[in-house]
């Protein structure tokens, strides 16, 4: 589905990833561990088309096109989508109607016409029972004031709606307590079908109890320095991360 | 400009009097300039470069589905219409039913009126200051709004100014005298819109008193076209227990400038002070304010946001003054900007002149650009850059318009800034 060939990106004269090459194929998880400072973020922004960071050489194909040149929205439109790290708070636009905006900016993209009001309620009901969300959240300005774990639940809500065909998740279990975690988690899983990719960002071992990856990739100096399977984690858990540099 | 007094406004002898006063402080004081203290950011050199015709013609025959649009018409209301500075009887919807909403002119004429005007015209409206006079001296007609005590008006009131251009370059001076009693409840909704695009420059001068236990509502649409300039004044007297908003939605016109004073006559007085100004290309706005606290336990609350795009300049100076008397006094400012265009300025000038010693006052201003990180994250959920920038902006004001009381008016505002912006808004908020 998506394949990411020997990237190499950065900010000014700064390079943080020095030739990444990842191949994810639809239907699978990945985990993308590595300790602080290794590129794990920087990877996910490129990914998604954040222009803070210069891609000097490589490529990235979603479905053997592509994306490069396109903008983060167009990116989005095909199906990418990032759960942020740290969501940013937008003061005055409800959650509702930024998600609405949302779907109806990728439905115009797709030469549909607005998603009837609604189907779309019919939509936020489900997918916000799915991430046991409290209504109130849906009507209250997006992200301002939340929680870190009402963000990240928040996250995983909008890419409930939006039903991306490639979901990377930044970090996702911070600031989320093992009951967040949980739901959050079991979100993502109902989410899973044989048809899209996840792409797990995550220090700690702890969220790949819930959201179990095919393969892990241990991330270094900007490389792939190490990939395995599930029991990678386990072992990067139990010795950390100095035995690989 | 030459001015004459052409004899025909001498209507009343203390109407006659004001005027010839206000006629002479004009000569002594002349048009600001920037050397003024208070004109320091806005220029008049350029509006005032013109060969204005001062005097109204006849009035000119304007079909309303011509001019619907500029109406809230998806709501009743009383309608007090000028076209060109002369009242249209056609256009206008006024009444005498238990409360007065007519024009100033024919208030004027009428000896049954005569102690309302005694009581109220030209008191409040400053007479320091010079174009204020030149109104006084000249302006020969506007709204005449009388509300005795305990009446909510059903509907609310729009005053409507047209300019349809038949005069290549035209000096307006409507004069508004809106008068509400006690315990009694206005909205009113006025808006300046010039039909073509020839050079009009309005001098609009406003007093609203607001009595005891009262509220008013007073909004501002200024959308005028690339031509038309406007010199607001407005003037708002309050009495015990009364609320007062005015709120100014800047859009549209060449130069704009909103004079707006708020005098406290009693104690348990709430106003309210509102703007959002969106503006591009040379567009000029400055929104100069004064809240005037001379009674304890009061409160003014000031909200100013503005957007500016290209090479628009925005002003904004927020005088508050708490005299000694004015004890538990609440004062809250704030004042929020961006800058989109590269070129685009503000000056934001918060005054706060604090006598006494036991207030709570506030003031906040700030100026700042679009949040590159809140434009991914919503760019990264499938907005295109342009709506979302949109988006941004219009959850800035949003605050603002949050605030508007009749919901035909909020969407209307709504509209009005997302054409603005240029952008549809796939919903309302």
């Amino acid at each position: 589905m998506i394949q990411i060939k020997n990237i190499h990106a950065g900010i000014e004269d700064k390079s943080i990833l020095n030739g990444i090459n990842l191949d994810v194929k639809a239907g699978e998880v990945h985990a993308i561990m590595g300790p602080n400072g290794s590129g794990k973020s920087t990877l996910s922004s490129v990914i998604a088309g954040n222009e803070t960071y210069e891609v000097s050489e490589g490529d990235i194909l979603l479905d053997n096109e592509s994306i490069l040149e396109l903008s983060p929205d167009e990116r989005a439109h095909k199906g990418v989508f990032m759960s942020f790290q740290y969501p940013v708070e937008i003061p005055g636009v409800s959650t509702t109607n930024f998600v609405k905006t949302a779907i109806n900016e990728k439905r115009k993209a797709q030469g549909l016409e607005d998603l009837p009001a609604k189907d779309m309620l019919k939509l936020i009901r489900e997918k916000s029972e799915l991430l046991e969300m409290d209504r109130k959240f849906l009507s209250r300005s997006l992200n301002e004031g939340f929680s870190g774990g009402e963000k990240k639940r928040n996250e995983i809500f909008q890419m409930a709606m939006l039903e991306p065909k490639l979901a990377i998740l930044d970090e996702t279990d911070s600031g989320l307590d093992i009951d967040a975690l949980k739901i959050v988690a079991n979100g993502v899983n109902k989410l899973r079908n044989k048809d899209n990719a996840v792409i797990v960002i995550t220090h700690y071992q702890r969220l790949l109890d819930y959201i179990v990856p095919d393969f892990v990739h241990v991330l270094h100096n900007g490389k792939i320095v190490k990939s395995g399977g599930k029991e990678l984690a386990l072992e990067l858990e139990a010795k950390g991360y100095d035995w690989l540099k | 400009m030459v001015f004459e007094n052409q004899g025909k406004l001498d209507l009343d002898s203390n109407i006659h009097t004001i005027r010839t006063e206000a006629i002479s402080a004009f000569e002594k004081q002349g048009f600001p300039t920037k050397k003024d203290e208070e004109w320091k950011y806005t220029s008049l050199k350029n509006v005032l470069n013109h060969d204005y015709s001062v005097f109204p013609k006849a009035e000119s025959a304007i079909e309303f589905k011509d001019v619907k649009k500029y109406f809230l018409h998806e709501i009743e209301s009383y309608k007090v219409v000028f076209i060109d500075g002369v009242y249209s009887s056609f256009l206008s919807s006024t009444t005498h039913d238990g409360y007065d909403i007519c024009l100033l002119s024919a208030a004027l004429k009428k000896p049954k009126y005569k102690i309302v005007l005694d009581n109220y015209f030209n008191t409040i409206a400053d007479k320091n200051n010079s174009i204020t006079n030149l109104n006084t001296a000249f302006s020969t007609e506007g709204a005449y709004i009388n509300i005795p005590k305990n009446t909510v008006l059903p509907r609310p009131i729009q005053i409507v100014n047209f300019y349809t251009g038949n005069e290549k370059e035209i000096l307006l001076q409507p004069r508004n005298l809106v008068v509400v009693g006690e315990n009694s409840h206005v909205q009113i909704i006025e808006r300046h819109q010039s039909l073509s695009d020839n050079v009009v420059l309005t001098n609009a001068v406003t007093e609203i008193f607001v009595n005891k236990k009262a509220i008013v509502d007073f909004y501002k649409i200024q959308n005028d076209n690339e031509n038309a300039s406007l010199i607001d004044n407005t003037f708002v007297q309050q009495k015990e227990h009364s609320i007062a908003s005015v709120s100014t939605f800047s859009f549209g016109g060449k130069l704009t400038r909103n004079n707006l004073e708020f005098y406290h006559e009693g104690e348990h007085i709430e106003s309210h002070l509102n703007g959002i100004s969106i503006l591009d290309k040379k567009q000029h706005v400055d929104n100069h304010t004064l809240v005037k606290h001379q009674y304890p336990n009061c409160e003014s609350f000031e909200l100013y946001k503005g957007i500016y795009d290209d090479a628009s300049t925005g002003v904004f100076n927020g005088k508050v003054i708490v005299d000694q008397e004015a004890q538990k006094t609440n004062a809250f400012q704030q004042n929020n900007n961006i800058l989109i265009g590269d070129k685009a300025t503000i000056n934001a000038k918060p005054q706060l002149e604090i006598f006494a010693d036991d207030v709570k006052c506030s003031h906040g201003c700030t100026i700042g650009q679009l949040d590159d990180s809140a434009l991914f994250y919503m760019q990264s959920r499938g907005i295109p850059a342009k709506e979302a920038k949109a988006l941004l902006l219009y959850a800035f004001g949003n605050e603002v318009v949050e605030k508007i009381k009749i919901p035909e008016l909020k969407s209307r505002i709504t509209k009005l800034i997302a054409n603005k912006l240029g952008v549809k808004l796939g919903f309302e908020m």
